[in-house]
């Protein structure tokens, strides 16, 4: 149970991106596309999605541990530095270039298309570039 | 009818983030998984794999889940990326670079941290949309798609 969980909520938050509609570099760009033919649907994924998830989170947090765990693991840095703001604008930039973020990336791997790995594969060193130079510092 | 897709999307990534929450005590931040996943397979290997599992296995069933939808239900598949390798690489790059400078993407900061309240990733969701919308309007109509 402790592991099939974590590969039930993958399998969830896959179906989810897909039948939203975010799995679609299209229609995540003409959601993005405000001066173009803008596509508004993609606003009911995060409004269906923050609300289950508030009220799950109440829930849950109510307990003393997690089922599998020993404590819930919750972010707690409070801090917007510039880190977060240079971080999530470069992060918007890349979205927005062909409208894909992480989860719909790795959520098409099974269209088995050379441009989702080579996305993927540019992603990896990205993120590995970004630790050697947090270390670095 | 095009909003009933999203909305049971949404629901259905809302109670991904709620399950791994009450099973693992964790958030549901998919640019965080992916990246310690990948680092302890290069970098810390037979470091208690135990531990680490579940990061494969979501990651897993996040593969998983579009077949189910497109093998079981025929659903078709959107159409393959449009964008020229150069820029694929580019905008994976700059994802990369950015949701690790910026502790995360719109699963982590758009969908758990929101819904936690965090104005931290409130701020970033709102500089990452503005971003990519000013992204895609350079993109689409200053540019005008001639890259």
């Amino acid at each position: 149970m402790r592991l099939l969980l974590p590969l039930i909520s993958g399998v969830l938050f896959g179906i989810g991106l897909t039948l939203s509609g975010m799995i679609d570099s299209m229609v995540v760009l003409g959601f993005l596309d405000l001066a173009g033919q803008w596509n508004p649907a993609l606003i009911f994924v995060m409004a269906s999605a923050i609300p289950v998830t508030l009220v799950g989170y109440r829930l849950v947090l109510k307990r003393r541990q997690p089922l599998f765990d020993s404590e819930f693991h919750l972010p707690t840095n409070p801090v917007i530095d510039r880190s977060l703001l240079m971080g999530a604008a470069i992060f918007g930039i890349g979205w927005g270039l062909i409208g894909l973020c992480p989860g719909p990336a790795i959520a098409s791997i099974s269209s088995g298309q050379p441009k989702v790995f080579l996305f993927l594969l540019s992603m990896m060193v990205g993120m590995l570039a970004m630790d050697k130079m947090a270390v670095a510092k | 009818m095009s909003f009933i897709g999203p909305i049971i999307g949404g629901v259905l990534i809302g109670f991904a983030a709620v399950i791994m929450m009450v099973a693992l005590g964790r958030v549901c931040g998919i640019s965080g998984i992916f990246r310690t996943a990948l680092h302890n397979l290069l970098f810390e290997r037979g470091a208690d794999f135990e531990q680490q599992q579940w990061r494969w296995l979501f990651l897993l069933g996040l593969v998983l889940g579009p077949v189910i939808i497109y093998q079981l239900m025929g659903l078709e598949r959107p159409a393959p990326l449009a964008a020229n390798e150069l820029l694929v690489i580019l905008a994976g790059l700059l994802v990369g670079v950015g949701t690790r400078l910026g502790s995360g993407c719109t699963s982590g900061h758009g969908v758990c941290g929101i819904a936690r309240f965090s104005v931290r990733s409130m701020v970033a969701t709102v500089t990452f949309m503005v971003m990519a919308i000013v992204t895609v309007y350079v993109m689409r109509h200053v540019i005008g798609g001639k890259v």
